[in-house]
């Protein structure tokens, strides 16, 4: 096994190679936000959150799917990246419609969380009120595109971990949506297994378990970590 | 085909059923569209009521480039395309007519034993043809691309057989490293670096993609490639397969290029019978097969790791790069993926030299590049020149200036490049200082505007293709471009304000650093750029405050 030896935000840090800049940083303690990235499933690099500046690079290089390198040395919260991140989460909340007030993952969501962390209390960019609809054709979820950030955790968990791959995503740009089976309503999917793997991949309300109220959405994440590596690891404990 | 002497008897062949004189008719998609097939017809008519089947020969050919005047016919002696003629082109022996209609046709002909043709007479010495220099588009617009021998008997595939009896496959990577040629599509990224590291990367099985789906606004250039001479394309797939390991090329053409797709496909199958393509090419051991993809309509495939999903029969979504394709592309083995434009200068150069390449072009950009001059412009269509000519030269001179007005400015690049005002038009044409002045090369599309044009529509334009060209992956790009189109639509009803001008700025810069691949990345410079250099025009339409204070 080699060893890399880094900086990250003036910390000098040392960590076996082929590990990603993210993981590097999480293991020393550095908190990079995130959106896209979910334990478990591969990265796809797509929500920019992660995006750190590495000293000689001018590129911003988002820390899930950049491995670490011998001397580089990584800002993870400069001024100009605490501004493009909190773009970012005005972007996505003008984007869909997101109305914490009455949504299931309501105190427990994770765009709320990144929304509070970036300090985000409103947004500059005009609400695009798009219309959506909402899908409660399965027995026992729903989904509500209103709600969905298009992160693609859904579609990476259900495909890599269930292998189902009963979601993907549709159409291009402002007009993508999360599509299950064949565009089909989700309750008419032969595939589904109902395991429930995407309401608890689900960043935010957009996925959810039927019966559920405002604020009352709860994830097992740990059982999404507990099968991979049940998997890769050979390790049944919980 | 088992050798060189096989091989140049199909050209001898080739070259002795010509007849002396060969009148070229354009049958690629613009010329077509102004009935060019019912001139040939017309034209091949004529020669045989006219008795003169010995003498004269009425050709389907690729673009001669002249496209805003098509459909093009042009007479020239069959004994100049020959590639050891040696000696002047006397210019009465040429001729060349514009706008042909299918009844102007048979005058040609007739003119040929004397009298004068009703057609109008062009002039192959005017700067648009002059100050061309062709090395990927020579054979364009001169040699049928619907049949091999023609393409052979021009001094086709002796390349690719230079290259497998003459040269090792790293003497192939040298020569074109020692040509300086860079990538065509627009990132300008030196090809032998490329092809280098393709050909260092082990494995059993590597790939060699051909990227045309060409997709800029106003930009036609590799269509006019694979549709005038696709065995060049071909050609340069198979010596760069030989050079980098790979025995299997994909050329990925947009479902848009019916007619390219057609011919590729030909030349394809042609090139098999021949045994050019396929197995044991040239009774060697090298064996190379091309495959035609064909694109389902998104810009987005353009794109190299999009383009590779796509292949692969996935979504065309980019993917984060490194690894790069070279690295790990098609199904995850080591990928060189290039250009059209770039294919096709390496036949040239493996036949003359990477020495004499790097001769022409600056310092950082070698050979030539292929323009498609549109816009408001009074000579549309596709030129050859040499890198480091100016803007002014291509604008004023070859391309005649603007029919009314003046000129405002130059667009490069497509929706990733800039406008460039008139007052940097001496800006010299070649990767760098394009960047420099906040445009890129791209892949070439040339678009003058001028002074009615008002500079804001033009971002508006490029911003809302963008916009439906996102393929919404990251979200900078798919929510970005349309907050950035809204609020230039904002601007254009003049409602905005100062501060949303700066706003405007500032996304800009943010959709440009944080977005995951070139298109998001490029989108916003359009905007930029027309906000560098046209920044009153921006201003002009601010709404006015209620109560000045003044």
């Amino acid at each position: 096994m080699s060893v890399k030896t880094l900086k990250i935000d003036g910390k000098d840090i040392a960590i076996e190679s082929g590990t990603t800049v993210l993981q590097a940083a999480k293991e020393n303690g550095v908190a990079i936000p995130t959106l896209c990235h979910l334990d478990g499933v591969s990265d796809v690099g797509a929500c920019r959150l992660c995006l750190v500046e590495v000293a000689g690079s001018n590129k911003l290089l988002p820390a899930c799917v950049t491995e670490v390198a011998e001397g580089m040395d990584i800002q993870t919260n400069t001024p100009k990246l605490q501004q493009y991140r909190k773009m970012t989460v005005e972007l996505l909340f003008a984007e869909g419609n997101h109305v914490c007030a009455v949504c299931v993952a309501n105190g427990n969501c994770e765009l709320q969380d990144m929304a509070v962390l970036v300090g985000m209390d409103h947004s500059r960019f005009p609400y695009q009120f798009p219309d959506r609809p909402v899908d409660v054709s399965h027995e026992q979820f729903g989904i509500d595109h209103n709600r969905c950030i298009l992160c693609t955790r859904c579609v990476r968990v259900c495909d890599e971990i269930e292998g189902a791959h009963v979601w993907d995503v549709a159409q291009r740009g402002e007009n993508c949506f999360i599509v299950s089976g064949l565009n089909q309503p989700w309750g008419e999917v032969d595939a589904c297994t109902s395991c429930g793997k995407c309401v608890d991949a689900c960043p935010t309300g957009a996925i959810f378990r039927k019966g559920s109220t405002t604020g009352e959405k709860e994830r097992d994440r740990a059982k999404l970590e507990f099968l991979v590596t049940a998997r890769e690891q050979h390790q049944w404990t919980r | 085909m088992d050798d060189l002497a096989n091989l140049i008897d199909v050209a001898k062949t080739e070259r002795s059923r010509q007849k002396r004189l060969r009148v070229h008719c354009c049958t690629s998609t613009g010329c077509r569209a102004a009935s060019s097939e019912a001139v040939l017809t017309s034209l091949q008519d004529t020669i045989k009521t006219e008795g003169l089947e010995d003498e004269v020969e009425a050709i389907g050919v690729g673009c001669m480039g002249f496209c805003g005047r098509g459909p093009l016919v042009e007479i020239e002696p069959s004994a100049w395309l020959d590639p050891a003629f040696q000696g002047d082109k006397p210019l009465e022996n040429e001729q060349l007519y514009e706008e042909v209609k299918p009844e102007q046709a048979a005058s040609i002909i007739t003119a040929l034993k004397g009298g004068t043709a009703t057609a109008v007479k062009g002039n192959p010495q005017h700067p648009f043809f002059a100050r061309q220099m062709k090395i990927v588009r020579e054979f364009s617009g001169r040699i049928d691309p619907e049949r091999i021998e023609e393409y052979i008997a021009v001094g086709g595939y002796r390349s690719l057989y230079k290259a497998v009896y003459e040269m090792t496959p790293a003497e192939v990577v040298d020569e074109i490293t020692r040509s300086g040629l860079r990538g065509r599509g627009g990132g300008g990224y030196p090809t032998g670096l490329k092809w280098a590291t393709v050909a260092k990367m082990t494995g059993d099985q590597k790939y060699v993609i051909c990227n045309g789906d060409e997709g800029d606004p106003g930009a036609f250039m590799d269509r006019s490639v694979l549709e005038s001479d696709p065995h060049l394309v071909l050609e340069g797939m198979a010596i760069a397969g030989y050079a980098v390991g790979a025995n299997h090329g994909f050329i990925y053409v947009r479902a848009e290029y019916p007619l390219a797709i057609q011919r590729l496909q030909k030349a394809i199958q042609q090139a098999k019978k021949y045994g050019l393509l396929g197995s044991q090419i040239f009774d060697s051991m090298f064996d190379f097969k091309v495959d035609i993809r064909i694109g389902a309509g998104a810009f987005v495939c353009g794109e190299e790791t999009a383009l590779i999903q796509s292949i692969e029969g996935g979504r065309g979504n980019p993917q984060p790069r490194p690894p790069y394709p070279a690295q790990s592309g098609l199904w995850d083995c080591p990928t060189l993926i290039n250009n059209v434009e770039t294919f096709g200068n390496i036949a040239p150069i493996i036949h003359r030299g990477g020495d004499w390449y790097a001769g022409i072009g600056t310092e950082k950009s070698k050979g030539t590049k292929i323009f498609a001059l549109t816009g408001k412009i009074r000579n549309n269509g596709l030129i050859e020149v040499p890198m480091g000519i100016t803007l002014r030269d291509i604008v004023e001179d070859m391309g005649g200036g603007v029919p009314e007005g003046d000129i405002k400015a130059v667009q490069t690049g497509g929706p990733s490049g800039g406008c460039i005002p008139v007052s940097l038009l001496d800006t010299p044409v070649d990767y760098d200082s394009l960047v420099a002045i906040g445009s890129m090369m791209g892949s070439g599309g040339m678009v003058v505007m001028d002074d009615t044009t008002n500079m804001v529509e033009v971002a508006k334009f490029y911003m809302e293709f963008c916009k439906e060209e996102s393929c919404g992956k990251c979200i900078p790009c798919r929510a970005g471009t349309v907050q950035l189109y809204d609020m230039l639509t904002h601007l254009l009803s003049q409602q905005a304000t100062e501060d949303d001008l700066i706003k405007l700025e500032e996304l800009c810069r943010m959709v440009k650093e944080t977005s995951l691949c070139g298109l998001g990345m490029s989108a916003p410079n359009p905007v930029l750029s027309t906000l560098r250099y046209f920044h009153d025009e921006y201003e002009a339409l601010l709404k006015t405050p209620a109560f000045s204070s003044s």
